[in-house]
């Protein structure tokens, strides 16, 4: 045995993350085992199908680029990466007519904490990544693609590449496909570790070779994207849904959700749950049948708080959360975000003030430092969130916390800037006493880490 | 210097991207760098700076902004631990103190044999895996307890002794 069949040895096998029978209606995730990802038994479950009905090559007469345009817009697909934005309009916003080079991007760069789904979607699922990404960029006239993926998963980076290449040789990629008109290359392109690339226009900078500091918007990607042409960037899970749409239609997609909120979501639930793993269920499912999946609060105890969307997500007490259902609309109305629909449990043993403290310097060592609001004002949070952990920390530093966080929101360049500062506002709001009591003595008022 | 190998797979990244875009296969190429030599020196910079047509100054920008580039040498195996918030809720911390106390070694240090270079890091995105470890930047081991933990060093180091 060499080091890497021993290695290997360590890796999971997504039997308890993902192949689970816990999913409720999976589109994506349906019928995995980790053995069957390779083009044969993509297609066997149906894979490529929307594809050949787009192309006219399944009998009938194929779809026009304004009929897949408007198909996705009547699923109410948003987008999975985070911001929730109608992909379908998204779409619509590419110069049509445009006579130069298009680019299509998909972001896999998922380093938001908590977040772990689109890893699994590529590993396990990959083709249905390649699909929704071939009918993007047939709806959109795009001829040249790239999924920039994370770089700390480059075992499934390897993969994708692996699927990309049975995909053109099968005639899925490349020159007029399937005897088509229509062409399309596809590439896969890595990052090496930083969160920023997240951001759609870090990643364009990455992607083009450079430090991933974020543009200015506007212009947006649809006018000034790739190498200054217009670029369209979706997550994976966004593509991942789009086959199915095309198959089944989008009135179907919104009623496997709930209007405004169309199909399924792809939940990472993480932290103090029984079991931790990807969940992909209805939008709109209650919290408290997510938590259920996941098999409830850890070793009988109860729920704390939960921070629903991604560490950048507002953290939101138990009681608030329990009233939620998964889905925009909902968590936004209670003050926070679906984000990327990673869902950190937190129990009645976490400290709030420790758990900040770790948020706090992740977005310290993150920050690109091209904005000095973000660059001085996320060492500031961590620093100060850190004294009050260590017992250091005076009454005066809860003020001061939310005056820095408040001049740090909506003055930078990107999100990165309000991500770190919504979860230290949201925990000095919901968990105020916990900070207070803290610096009065010094030491924390639930008890101490197990 | 650097392998024909290393130099085959250089031209099949740069293929990926328009003719006078070569640049944008800098980080694959300072990948497949310490994938073979371990680390991203500054020739190693200067090569790569040639062979894209960019400046070497321009190169170690990125090698310098990516967390996972190797700036000097660092032991055979690389053991990134996850700390990030959803792994401290799952024992990360653990184990990286875990591996702190087997290895005998700080954050950030290698081992006198030149064996081991530990590094706590951020997010991963395995985190329902938790305890997570990347290995080498390349095969990520899950849910890591202590005994995982030490069949894994215990493994490697065997593992060297035999070779």
């Amino acid at each position: 045995m060499n080091v890497d069949q021993f290695l290997a040895r360590f890796s999971t096998t997504g039997a308890e993350t993902c192949f689970h029978n816990r999913h409720i209606n999976p589109q994506i995730y349906a019928d995995l085992n980790g053995r069957n990802w390779r083009l044969k038994d993509y297609e066997a479950r149906g894979g490529y199908q929307a594809l050949r009905k787009v192309l006219g090559l399944d009998g009938g007469a194929g779809l026009t680029q304004d009929q897949v345009i408007a198909t996705v817009k009547e699923s109410s697909l948003r987008g999975r990466g985070g911001a929730g934005f109608p992909t379908g309009l998204k779409w619509s916003f590419m110069p049509r007519q445009f006579p130069g080079q298009k680019y299509l991007v998909c972001n896999s760069d998922e380093g938001e904490p908590g977040t772990c789904k689109d890893r699994e979607i590529m590993q396990f699922n990959p083709h249905i990544v390649i699909e929704g990404m071939i009918i993007a960029a047939y709806a959109m006239g795009i001829s040249v693609g790239y999924n920039y993926i994370h770089g700390e998963i480059f075992q499934t980076y390897q993969r994708f590449e692996e699927a990309l290449e049975e995909a053109r040789a099968a005639g899925l990629l490349g020159d007029k496909i399937l005897g088509s008109g229509f062409s399309f290359q596809l590439h896969a392109a890595h990052g090496f570790g930083a969160y920023i690339c997240g951001e759609e226009t870090g990643l364009l900078e990455s992607l083009e070779g450079k430090k991933g500091q974020p543009r200015f918007k506007p212009p947006f990607p649809a006018s000034f994207g790739l190498y200054g042409k217009p670029t369209t960037i979706n997550n994976t899970e966004t593509f991942a849904a789009v086959p199915w749409i095309i198959r089944n239609g989008g009135q179907a997609y919104v009623e496997c959700g709930k209007p405004n909120n169309g199909g399924t979501k792809i939940y990472s639930v993480s932290g103090d749950v029984e079991l931790p793993g990807n969940f992909e269920v209805p939008m709109g499912t209650p919290f408290s049948k997510l938590l259920e999946l996941a098999g409830g609060v850890r070793k009988g105890r109860q729920l704390k708080a939960v921070i629903p969307g991604g560490s950048s997500s507002p953290v939101l007490p138990a009681a608030m959360m329990m009233e939620c259902t998964m889905d925009y609309d909902s968590i936004a109305k209670a003050g926070s975000m679906l984000g990327s629909g990673a869902v950190i449990v937190l129990d009645d043993s976490r400290c709030m003030v420790k758990s900040l403290q770790r948020l706090s310097y992740f977005y310290m060592h993150e920050s690109c430092g091209q904005c000095t609001p973000c660059r001085e004002g996320t060492g500031w949070l961590s620093r100060v969130v850190d004294r009050i952990e260590t017992g250091h920390g005076k009454t005066s530093d809860l003020e001061l916390l939310n005056s820095v966080a408040g001049d740090i929101q909506g003055r930078t360049i990107c999100a990165l800037g309000d991500a770190a500062a919504m979860p230290v506002r949201a925990m000095l709001k919901h968990f105020m006493p916990e900070f207070e009591y803290h610096v009065a003595h010094k030491t924390c008022m639930v008890p101490a880490y197990v | 210097m650097i392998s024909e190998e290393s130099i085959t797979r250089f031209a099949r990244e740069v293929a990926k991207y328009p003719a006078d875009q070569k640049q944008s296969a800098v980080m694959a190429c300072l990948t497949i760098v310490q994938q073979e030599l371990g680390y991203v020196s500054p020739e190693s910079e200067q090569m790569v700076a040639n062979y894209l047509g960019m400046s070497a100054i321009a190169v170690h920008e990125v090698t310098s902004f990516y967390n996972m580039y190797n700036q000097r040498p660092v032991g055979k195996y690389k053991l990134n631990v996850c700390t990030n918030l959803p792994c401290q809720l799952r024992d990360g911390e653990r184990a990286m103190a875990h591996l702190k106390e087997k290895l005998g070694v700080g954050n950030n240090e290698t081992t006198p044999d030149g064996m081991f270079t530990l590094q706590q890091c951020e997010c991963l995105g395995a985190c329902a895996d938790s305890p997570v470890m990347l290995v080498n930047d390349t095969t990520m081991c899950s849910f890591m307890s202590n005994d995982k933990l030490d069949q894994l060093i215990d493994g490697l180091r065997s593992a060297e002794v035999k070779s």
